[in-house]
């Protein structure tokens, strides 16, 4: 029953299509001015969207890289720090991270004596980093763990010291392998940041909801809101597309 | 050799011929079982010593604790006068006396075959580039494949992998040769040329210690033939006798095994 209810969903939509007052595309139509002024304004949330994900990405991967060293130190001791990371951050849900960073952190702070106020900007773009580092620790990780121990080996045997392995042998290998899923990553990141709108930033999605509460015409503003993410994240695997066949054409050949 | 760490401590002088790799008393366990039991091996400079034996009978890791790749627990390893302990001093000062060749080549696959012969002079020796350049060329010449300096290991034959691996340790000039089965990641018809180049070295006086099952090279190569079987050295002596009249009933069955094809 249900499952046929959402099979019927896209066919009552394209039904509504025929009738005129299923969708009001008035709301958002560019040639009348009061609909240009609502387009222009759910557009203009794309540059804070965009910034709040290229911050928190560019965070998440020096971060990641942080995370992910311990991870593959001999001593146990530093695995486990490595571990605990991962594990508890990937178990956070973003929307709860998201509270605990904006209303929890500044009281940590206030406790510690520091005057440091967390705005829905820099919440937003805490609360992304630090949930999109453990998978990106990960991706270092397994892209560095992937190259064959016989690397290492050969390296040692031309004596070169573990820096200079590592520098020359082993992360110009693991590159290949770890930009593709980073890259990956950061479409995961724009799809999040819809969520900085909950605590009152201007991006899209909430922009998106300031106009439904006035103008009440959900279906054609989210359908345009769907649309802008979905030519952002298009964009996005366009490049990593990209990365992934310049990357991979050197090893192959 | 420019920024090579000298021997430390320096070889007796006059004690010819020189002893370029002893093993004395050697054991070594992966948790508690006993990969290595208390072998003593001595390799006189310009030697060639063929290790032999089953799968799984520890000659890989006897190669692989003479460059420290594994560590052994217990004896004495000593590459030429110098003795290998956990100083990383000499380990970095045995290494590179040392050369060694995988089984599966362990070229690095994002440099071509010309810098994969010249990271080890330039980063670890410091030579120049065109220094380094020059060396690589000639022994790319040596194992016969100067035309393929320019590609990448990926766009070569399983062979003339081998041989480029083998150019790349020999860059390093080390004075002691190790092959960790060569040929057995080769297919058959790119064995003879990889076995051919060794043979070569070996009439240039290059101490070579190699595994391999490829008991023809062996009997043409080799001064001394080494069997292991469960981690011991159960048979040692002159290809000769050791093809000839094997003593041990290991050695018997294992060389009538390997011997039948």
């Amino acid at each position: 029953m249900k499952k046929t209810l959402i099979l019927l969903l896209p066919l009552l939509a394209l039904a509504g299509c025929s009738s005129s007052s299923t969708w009001g595309w008035y709301v958002i139509n560019p040639m009348t001015s009061s609909g240009w002024v609502n387009v222009k304004f759910l557009i203009s949330g794309m540059g804070d969207t965009i910034l709040i994900s290229v911050i928190a990405a560019v965070i998440s991967i020096a971060l990641g890289l942080v995370v992910a060293l311990p991870g593959l130190a001999q001593s146990r001791g530093w695995r486990m720090v490595n571990r605990v990371y991962v594990e508890l951050v990937r178990s956070i849900p973003l929307l709860p991270m998201l509270f605990w960073v904006f209303y929890g952190l500044p009281i940590i702070f206030r406790e510690m004596g520091m005057n440091v106020p967390i705005d829905p900007f820099w919440g937003a773009i805490i609360t992304l980093a630090l949930s999109d580092s453990a998978f990106t620790a990960e991706i270092y990780r397994a892209g560095i763990q992937s190259i064959a121990k016989g690397q290492t080996e050969a390296a040692q045997t031309i004596g070169l010291n573990y820096l200079q392995t590592m520098r020359y042998v082993i992360l110009p290998q693991a590159i290949r392998r770890i930009l593709p899923p980073l890259a990956n990553q950061f479409i995961y990141i724009v799809k999040m940041s819809a969520f900085a709108s909950v605590i009152g930033m201007q991006e899209l999605t909430r922009r998106a909801n300031e106009l439904v509460v006035s103008e009440y015409r959900p279906l054609e503003i989210y359908t345009l809101l769907i649309l802008e993410y979905l030519v952002l994240v298009l964009i996005i695997s366009a490049g990593v597309r990209w990365l992934e066949r310049r990357m991979g054409s050197d090893e192959r050949g | 050799m420019p920024g090579n760490i000298p021997p430390n401590p320096e070889p007796v002088p006059g004690t010819a011929p020189e002893i370029a790799i002893e093993l004395a008393g050697v054991n070594k366990w992966y948790g508690t079982f006993h990969v290595l039991k208390d072998i003593s091996l001595s390799v006189r400079s310009g030697e060639k010593v063929v290790i032999c034996g089953p799968s799984g009978s520890g000659k890989s890791t006897v190669v692989r604790c003479i460059n420290r790749l594994e560590q052994h627990q217990e004896g004495i390893i000593r590459v030429d006068g110098i003795e290998l302990t956990n100083d990383p001093k000499s380990v970095t000062a045995i290494r590179s006396e040392v050369g060694m060749v995988f089984q599966q080549f362990n070229l690095f696959p994002h440099l071509t075959v010309l810098e994969n012969l010249t990271l080890g002079p330039v980063k670890a020796r410091g030579l120049s580039k065109s220094e380094a350049e020059a060396k690589a060329m000639h022994y790319l010449e040596r194992v016969h494949i100067p035309d393929q300096a320019r590609k990448r290991p990926g766009q070569l034959s399983g062979g003339q992998q081998q041989r480029v691996a083998i150019a790349r340790s020999l860059c390093m000039e080390p004075k002691v040769l190790l092959f960790d089965e060569p040929t057995s990641a080769l297919d058959p018809e790119m064995i003879s040329e990889v076995l051919d180049v060794m043979a070569e070295l070996a009439v240039e006086g290059m101490t070579m210690v190699v595994v391999t099952h490829e008991m023809g090279f062996a009997r043409k190569v080799a001064d001394q033939m080494v069997f292991m079987d469960a981690g011991e050295i159960v048979e040692q002596g002159p290809p000769e006798e050791f093809f000839g009249a094997p003593r041990s009933p290991r050695c018997q069955k294992f060389l009538s095994q390997i011997l039948q094809h």
